[in-house]
């Protein structure tokens, strides 16, 4: 077998893909069929990251034919390091999930058993095929992929109100898909090519870029939820089934998210000058507002863990003036990349220990939250250290990332975003601490009935939570190493060589 | 809950400033796409030049098949996602006909159908050279299921459930165990050895053809199929 | 571009924002996945203006088969989209989306 990092990266793609057609053909075999492919997945994933540091970015051509005619794929720095993110969040649910969906002989709980693992595993292939495409109509394929997979797991809770959210979820992927391709269209109107490297070296200000600039944006940021396009964020990531809000939270939002920072560094930078880098920042500070503002009021611990993502979701386009002013200056991407590192882990652990308090309380409104840590110490603990890294206190991957924006905010003259940051931060430590106050209280109040029947909580759900809430806190410990990988040819244009 | 006036068409005020807003877009979209340039090759020279490469004569089974057949690749995917998604959400099939509305509707089907077996295995085999593929092949053989599900000759049941799976399946097996192979034999996911290209895709599109007109019939009945919680 | 695949993107263009006002407008889910609908043959009319090679060439195949893909993917989504309309349908009486009580 060839050693050649290139070789390997269809596998990364056709191993879930595999998986998900077996699960679906042999549903008694589903979890040990998707266990053995995220296991293999994510040790290929992690050994081409590092391949990729030695040896630089690599790309194999689909087909052997190399665009334009044909369709590459790119590992770089940035697609390597969203898909250790995706292997190391995906390896944690998949391990979760057995536990939370765990059917014994309900019906219902066996069909959503048997239907969890082919979805998942598309799931996970429409994220590698996503990050590694360099060709804007399959990045489209690949979002329908994703958005797909991503709309069935959430109905998979099938009551009505997570039906609506699904719904919704639906119709506002599929226009945003829409948008994207009519975008598409527009690039192969002006430059007749589809390849993101071929667009990157014919890319000019004309009107029809500026056009595909904003359809494309608009499409990808209606699905990445970001203000003021997140209403149906909420409902869909708190009633999904806890695995599902997981993946929603900390990956699902972060494909579309990658391609808008993709196309913007490769295709768009024309546009840098115009008032669109300035846009895209100001609806960060927005979202980080309004996120947090809800968070503060919401009754459900999954609800306000959403908002949390529409808060926190406005730092990663924070920074876009700056990723886009001086491309070959890659501090302020790194910051980006960073918070979308921190903030999928927290989240990812966040929305378990939920899962977990959920499944013990069969209720997860606040009040019921009194005296938790006495009842469950170590789902409390991993709430408790995803908490700390979504506040950004020291020496959190929460904290690192936010650092680094400060940086690269103070150093390009960006003082506002200051404000922003740390204001976001006291917001957050504010929600935070309505859901650890109660929990920490050491007298379980009188008549408090839900927590005293707190049962336990499986091993195979708290290890994966535990395992994510300290990758939380310890991640940024590792900051050297992310951002060594992240260095590797980004943006290609500039770094990677066409 | 009372139910909302459905065909109501009122210009309300939300929907006039809506429908400005998207004439608005069209007007600006409309512009912006007459500048774009009207001479460009774009990729059409490159297609057809490399033709006699891709194994097929029509330029659009080569580009669907050989030089983006990775894109059809994640294509089959998503059609056995749709059926997998509508699987997870409804446990059972929506299918309302019951019994037969007359006989001759009956009748016909079952003429036809051999027929369409036959119509689509031509236009598969059209697909190389002429407008045809496994697209067109896959819905008539869809079309043919319907009318199947349309007429009553046949109604959904559990047993056909495990045949319709691996129907389903075919078409993103073939796809991807070729690839994959070819990946091992060449050095490239799909990329099929010289002078034997039309092969290699005859079989994928023939899986893909039969798990296309499966996935459209499966579309149709709309659920796991079994009329409801106590049919099997 | 040229004028008689002008007419045939305009077309397109005007399609892609009828399909945003129904979808945007109008309640009903059969309305919204329909308006998705016209909104995704808008998309494909602009594509397939596009492949047009003046009279005497044949058109551009990359995008016939582009736009393959992207009708596949739409039968997909109707599929999906109808299930969960009829789903929803099912449960709450009404193919719309009402607002969530508390529950």
């Amino acid at each position: 077998m060839p050693q050649d990092l290139a070789f390997w990266l269809p596998v990364v793609i056709a191993v879930p893909l595999m998986a998900a057609v077996l699960a679906f053909l042999l549903p008694r075999a589903a979890f040990p069929i998707s266990l053995g492919a995220a296991l293999i997945t994510s040790g290929l994933v992690c050994w081409a990251a590092l391949a990729a540091v030695n040896a630089g970015p690599a790309t194999h051509t689909v087909g052997g034919w190399s665009a334009p005619l044909g369709i590459d794929l790119v590992l770089d720095g940035l697609s390597g390091l969203l898909l250790v993110l995706t292997a190391i969040i995906g390896l944690a649910i998949t391990v979760y999930a057995h536990g939370y969906f765990q059917p014994g002989d309900d019906l219902v709980k066996q069909h959503q058993y048997n239907f969890f693992w082919p979805l998942w595993m598309f799931l996970w292939a429409s994220l590698n095929a996503l990050f590694l495409s360099a060709d804007v109509f399959n990045l489209y394929v690949t979002l329908e992929l994703l958005g797909f997979s991503a709309v069935a797991l959430t109905a998979l809770a099938g009551k009505p109100t997570v039906l609506k959210a699904a719904m919704r979820y639906l119709m506002v992927s599929l226009s945003g898909s829409l948008f994207y391709l009519m975008g598409v269209v527009f690039l192969y109107a002006q430059f007749g090519t589809l390849d993101i490297r071929l667009l990157s070296a014919a890319s000019a200000e004309t009107p029809t870029l500026l056009a595909s600039a904003a359809l494309i944006t608009t499409g990808l940021i209606m699905k990445s939820a970001l203000f003021p396009l997140h209403f149906w964020l909420p409902p869909a990531h708190a009633n999904a089934a806890a695995p599902v809000s997981a993946l929603l939270s900390a990956l699902v939002v972060k494909g579309s998210l990658y391609i808008v920072l993709r196309l913007w560094l490769e295709v768009f930078y024309p546009l840098a000058d115009t008032v669109a880098p300035q846009v895209l920042s100001v609806l960060g500070v927005g979202a980080v507002l309004w996120g947090s503002l809800q968070a503060m009021q919401q009754p459900r611990l999954k609800l306000l863990i959403a908002y949390s993502t529409v808060a926190q979701l406005g730092y990663m386009f924070l920074l876009m003036p700056i990723l886009l002013k001086n491309r070959d200056d890659s501090t302020a991407l790194a910051a980006t990349m960073s918070f979308v590192f921190a903030h999928a882990v927290a989240k990812a652990a966040a929305f378990l220990s939920a899962g977990s308090i959920l499944h013990a309380l069969k209720d997860d409104r606040l009040t019921a939250l009194s005296g938790l840590m006495k009842k469950m110490p170590v789902t409390t603990a991993a709430f408790a250290m995803a908490g700390i890294s979504l506040i950004a206190l020291p020496p959190s991957a929460g904290f690192l990332a936010k650092y680094q924006m400060l940086q690269s905010a103070l150093t390009n003259g960006y003082w506002g975003l200051v404000f922003v940051v740390i204001g976001g931060g006291l917001l957050a430590a504010v929600y935070i601490m309505r859901v650890l106050g109660p929990a920490f209280k050491k007298v379980e109040p009188y008549g408090a009935e839900s927590t005293s029947k707190a049962v336990h909580v499986p091993l195979v759900m708290s290890i994966p939570t535990l395992a994510l809430a300290l990758l939380a806190i310890v991640i940024s410990f590792m900051g050297v190493y992310l951002l060594e990988l992240l260095a590797v040819g980004t943006p290609w244009v500039l770094k990677g060589g066409l | 809950m009372p139910d909302f006036y459905d065909d109501d068409a009122r210009l309300t005020r939300p929907r006039i400033v809506a429908l400005a807003l998207s004439a608005a877009l069209v007007a600006l979209l409309s512009l912006i796409i007459l500048t774009a340039p009207g001479d460009l090759e774009r990729l059409n020279l490159v297609a057809r030049e490399r033709l006699t490469e891709s194994g097929v004569a029509n330029p659009v089974t080569a580009v669907l098949l050989n030089f983006r057949g990775y894109d059809t690749l994640l294509e089959v995917a998503v059609l056995l996602l749709a059926v997998i998604g509508i699987w997870s959400m409804a446990r059972y099939a929506r299918v309302w006909i019951k019994v037969p509305d007359t006989p001759v509707l009956a009748a016909f089907v079952r003429l036809v159908l051999p027929l369409m077996v036959l119509v689509s295995g031509y236009l598969l085999w059209l697909g190389a050279d002429a407008p045809g593929g496994a697209f067109q092949g896959g819905a008539v053989l869809g079309g043919m299921g319907i009318l199947w599900i349309a007429a009553a000759v046949w109604l959904p049941d559990f047993q056909f459930q495990r045949f319709a799976r691996v129907m389903l399946v075919l078409g993103l097996i073939a796809f991807v165990g070729a690839s994959t192979l070819l990946l091992a034999l060449e050095g490239s996911f799909m990329e099929y050895p010289a002078g034997e290209a039309k092969n290699w895709i005859l079989v994928i599109e023939s899986a893909a053809m039969i798990s296309i007109g499966m996935t459209l019939m499966m579309l149709f009945v709309g659920g796991i199929p079994r009329l409801n919680e106590g049919t099997v | 571009m040229n004028d008689s695949a002008a007419l045939y993107a305009v077309a397109g263009v005007i399609l892609f924002g009828m399909g945003i006002y129904a979808l945007v407008a109008y309640p009903h889910l059969l309305r919204k996945i329909l308006g998705m609908n016209v909104m995704g043959i808008g998309v494909f009319a602009v594509f397939v203006a596009l492949a047009y090679r003046g009279p005497d060439q044949p058109p551009d195949p990359v995008p016939h088969a582009l736009v393959i893909t992207g009708i596949v993917v739409a039968v997909c989504a109707t599929g999906l989209g109808l299930t969960l309309a009829t789903r929803l349908k099912a449960l709450t009486g009404v193919a719309q989306l009402t607002p969530d009580q508390e529950d």
